[in-house]
């Protein structure tokens, strides 16, 4: 029996959560909660532990202290808690990590069939319509290389999406992007949550933490300083270290 | 079509005047290459003359006629019919089919051992990678000529036939050689090894084909299955036919030695050990290397879509790191084969054994190693084409 943990409704739970990276301490006691359905902007400074803090989350990365649960599972050195909780997360790359030697359906079709053992039939099914859902199901049987940056993201979105996940986790998906691309990734994002998707997102874009989020997160050297809805987090923030960074984020 | 506007315009800007000729840049690369030729051939025919001049005055013979000459030597090994009444022509080639026979087992092994221990090297498991490093630094570092002799020794230290190391009623190790059971040898085997190349062969031009057709129409065609089903399908459908034969022929003590079964002599195998575990060190470092030339995100990638470590390593790390692998992989072939040389000194005959013997007889030094220089220049350049042709097949479609 896998052990659980009562976590109330929350689908990731995170508590005391400390990482270090050999003597540098990169996470600080973060605790953190996500509920169902919720849509959780990270932002803060470069090299606060934002990407760190959600690579954990699917042990992209190890914690050393704290817990992590999803699901009610704890994430723990168990490979099977390990690949259960993986199953279950999505995740999107800032630089897109598509397979380059696959065309975009074999991108898409990989996880379904070697993980979820679905009919290459089937899995080809799925991929056109979660293709359609990003807006590309013409560029199917295109290599990766041959898209553009936007048309990239969109593809690495919907390879997560194949997997059918509960939660999606995302590490500036448009950072990388020119700025004509960062609309189409965007929407597409936004339309994942509006579909109800449990999202973690790190990005800058502001105007999509003010419309999308429930609750946004400001991270600085490895400690979360504020949490709250968009209105207060923007409207009013309560620390010096958000007003700061806002300044500087908003000028641009 | 609408092809139309994009055209490229079908002639080339042709240089017009005199002036146009002497300044084109085309003619002048020509001109210069053409001229680097005639003085290659010159400088050849002036040393091939002076050879020949030098070699009439000391009476020695000159041109290649005495590869019609009966051998008047016997050879341990043979693939081919050959007796010592056959030409040193049909010497040669049986010296040519044994370099090939070794050489193409010895890529085989080296290879599957060589991405074995690459594989092992970065597995994450430390005693793995330390007995892999161990592996490779001996392999690599031991001259490929001591590790020939050391197989001949171990392999002629083995007990006389009469007390073989005993592996069942299957195989009898001896000094004399290695004895195995095998299928009982009938002509139905020769047909099924030619439907096997005709099956290889049909399938790689229906993959390539596949891939022209999904590229023209976007539609995508598995090769997959048919692909196994005719390499592996013709020989056993050839086998059906004939009547399936099951008889296997078991080796069996007679006199001396054994009868039946298939036989490997201790020469061919301390050679092919030899030249094939000193080979797969050095592929293991560039499957080492290749695996680590593949960017962490990818890894990332795939570990977040949850898949297991050995399926990334078959669909994501090693496709990718073929490309990085299969460039210095084909100087690894290459060089293998022109290790197989050593033979002479475990008393293989392979290619250049059997020259050297040819050499000593006829005392046409020059003409025996121009004919072996020809054939192993020959080998190796098709190993590289035929590399060169898979490498443009793992190669990555960029825009
Ligand atoms: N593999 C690693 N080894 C050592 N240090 C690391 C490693 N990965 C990240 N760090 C360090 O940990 C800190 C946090 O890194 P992280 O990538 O989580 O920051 P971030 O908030 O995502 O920054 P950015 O906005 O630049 O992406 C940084 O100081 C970084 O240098
Ligand atoms: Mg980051």
């Amino acid at each position: 029996m896998l052990d659980t943990h009562d976590t109330n409704d929350a689908v990731i739970k995170i508590s005391s959560l400390c990482k270090w990276f050999g003597q540098f301490k990169v996470l600080t006691d973060v605790d953190l909660e996500v509920r169902k359905g919720e849509r959780v902007v990270i932002c803060g400074p470069s090299g606060s532990g934002k990407s760190t803090l959600i690579r954990c989350i699917n042990r992209l990365e190890e914690h050393q202290s704290g817990h992590i649960w999803v699901n009610g599972l704890e994430m723990t050195d168990n490979i099977k808690n390990i690949e259960a909780i993986r199953r279950n997360i999505g995740m999107v790359f800032q630089s897109f990590n598509l397979f380059p030697h696959l065309t975009v359906l074999e991108n898409l079709t990989l996880g379904p069939t070697l993980v979820r053992q679905m009919k290459k039939k089937d899995a080809d099914a799925l991929a056109m319509q979660f293709l359609e859902k990003v807006c590309i199901p013409e560029q199917a049987h295109k290599y990766p290389l041959q898209l553009s940056g936007g048309q990239q993201q969109r593809v690495a979105i919907a390879r997560s999406l194949c997997m059918e996940p509960e939660i999606m986790l995302f590490d500036e998906p448009t950072s990388a992007l020119d700025p004509e691309m960062i609309k189409e990734v965007l929407d597409t994002m936004i339309e994942l949550a509006d579909s109800g998707m449990t999202m973690i997102v790190v990005t800058h874009e502001m105007g999509f933490a003010r419309t999308v989020a429930n609750n946004v997160v400001l991270m600085a050297d490895g400690q979360i300083v504020e949490t709250g809805p968009p209105e207060s987090f923007f409207g009013n923030p309560q620390h010096e270290r958000t007003r700061t960074f806002l300044d500087q984020i908003l000028k641009h | 079509m609408q092809d139309h506007y994009h055209a490229a315009p079908t002639g080339r800007n042709k240089p017009r005047s005199l002036h146009d000729l002497l300044y084109s840049k085309a003619i002048r690369t020509t001109f210069y290459q053409v001229l680097m030729a005639v003085a290659i051939c010159a400088l050849g025919l002036f040393l091939y003359n002076n050879v020949v001049d030098n070699l009439t005055r000391q009476n020695i013979a000159t041109g290649f006629s005495f590869l019609g000459q009966v051998s008047n030597f016997e050879i341990g090994e043979k693939l081919i019919p050959y007796t010592p009444r056959s030409t040193y022509l049909n010497a040669l080639m049986v010296g040519l089919v044994n370099t090939l026979v070794v050489s193409a087992a010895g890529i085989i092994i080296a290879t599957v051992v060589g991405f074995m221990v690459g594989i092992a090297r970065v597995s994450g498991n430390w005693m793995l990678e330390r007995l892999a490093l161990t592996y490779v630094e001996i392999v690599r570092n031991v001259p490929v000529i001591l590790q020939a002799i050391f197989w001949i020794v171990v392999l002629r230290n083995l007990p006389p036939p009469k007390n073989a190391f005993v592996l069942g009623e299957f195989g009898f190790l001896t000094n004399r050689g290695l004895y195995f059971a095998a299928p009982a040898s009938t002509p139905v085997h020769f047909w099924m090894w030619l439907a096997l190349a005709f099956g290889i062969v049909a399938c790689i031009i229906g993959t390539v084909a596949a891939r022209r057709y999904r590229e023209v129409t976007g539609r995508y065609v598995d090769m997959l299955l048919p692909g196994l089903a005719l390499i592996l399908g013709l020989p056993f459908l050839v086998w059906l036919v004939a009547g399936a034969p099951t008889e296997i022929s078991y080796p069996v003590p007679k006199g001396f030695n054994y009868v039946g079964g298939v036989s490997i002599s201790p020469e061919f195998t301390a050679l092919l050990i030899g030249i094939s575990m000193y080979a797969s060190g050095f592929i293991a470092e560039i499957v080492r290397s290749g695996i680590q030339a593949t960017p962490k995100g990818q890894v990332e990638a795939a570990r977040a879509i949850a898949l297991k470590p050995r399926f990334i390593m078959r669909y994501v790390i090693l496709p990718q790191a073929m490309r990085v692998i299969v460039p210095p992989l084909t100087s690894q072939y290459v060089s293998l084969i022109k290790n197989s040389s050593i033979a002479v000194v475990v008393g293989y005959p392979d290619l250049v054994n059997i020259g050297n013997t040819m050499m000593n007889q006829t005392g046409q030094a020059v003409e025996a190693i121009a004919v072996m220089m020809i054939v192993y220049l020959g080998i190796s350049l098709t190993a590289s084409l035929v590399m060169n042709l898979f490498n443009r097949f793992v190669a990555i479609k960029e825009r």
